[in-house]
């Protein structure tokens, strides 16, 4: 079921404050954030964020299709290098 | 012969029924268009006056996405998904489920037919 509208959209708090700072600076830092439930919202275009997936931070520059859409979207958990017999039927 | 939104061409059924040869529209809504143009769902389309036809040609053009239309916006919205590179889009451009079901068996109205997997030995009674 999709979220009430009444509510807004989730974003972390400190999330907003890190994205305003930035903005004043006017140099184009890469936000590092762990908080991959947060929605991606019009305020944030522009900037570039590090989503941890866990392991690393991936460098995600929001563009304006991307509101809406939560940070986690964007930084995939899981590698998949595929199934070994795969290969062997390629290279054969 | 009626030829409503462009291709289609349904004949000798009732109203309801051959408007749903129209990509876009099911029962709900063909049943929606016979009563906004007064038609009785008994009748065929066969029976239908000109004036009629031009009726739900009309209405079909005003308040209904269709065909062509539908499967351009439909293709739009995967596109842009793909364009993104958020998850959602990866997995159809992957050719997998799209909404977290599990991969590990079936899914196979995504992945297509098993392909045989070279060296797997056949389970043999």
């Amino acid at each position: 079921m999709a979220r009430s509208v009444w509510k807004g959209p989730f974003v972390d708090g400190y999330l907003l404050k890190k994205a305003e700072t930035v903005r004043s600076s006017g140099r184009n830092d890469i936000i590092r954030t762990w908080s991959r439930r947060s929605t991606v919202l019009p305020q944030f275009v522009g900037l570039t964020f590090g989503v941890y997936n866990g392991q690393k931070f991936i460098p995600v520059l929001v563009t304006e299709n991307m509101i809406g859409h939560k940070f986690g979207e964007f930084s995939p958990t899981r590698t998949f290098y595929g199934h070994a017999a795969d290969k062997r039927a390629r290279r054969g | 012969m009626a030829r409503i939104a462009g291709v289609n061409i349904p004949t000798n059924k009732r109203v309801v029924i051959s408007l749903t040869y129209i990509h876009g529209i099911g029962r709900t809504k063909a049943r929606q268009i016979c009563q906004s143009c007064n038609i009785s769902l008994d009748s065929r389309v066969q029976d239908l006056t000109d004036q009629e036809v031009i009726g739900i040609r009309e209405i079909i053009d005003r308040d209904h996405m269709v065909e062509g239309d539908l499967r351009r916006e439909l293709a739009m919205n995967i596109k842009r998904l793909m364009d993104l590179g958020c998850y959602r889009g990866v997995r159809h451009r992957k050719g997998l489920p799209v909404r977290g079901q599990r991969t590990h068996t079936n899914a196979r109205s995504r992945k297509g037919p098993a392909r045989a997997i070279a060296g797997k030995k056949k389970v043999t009674k």
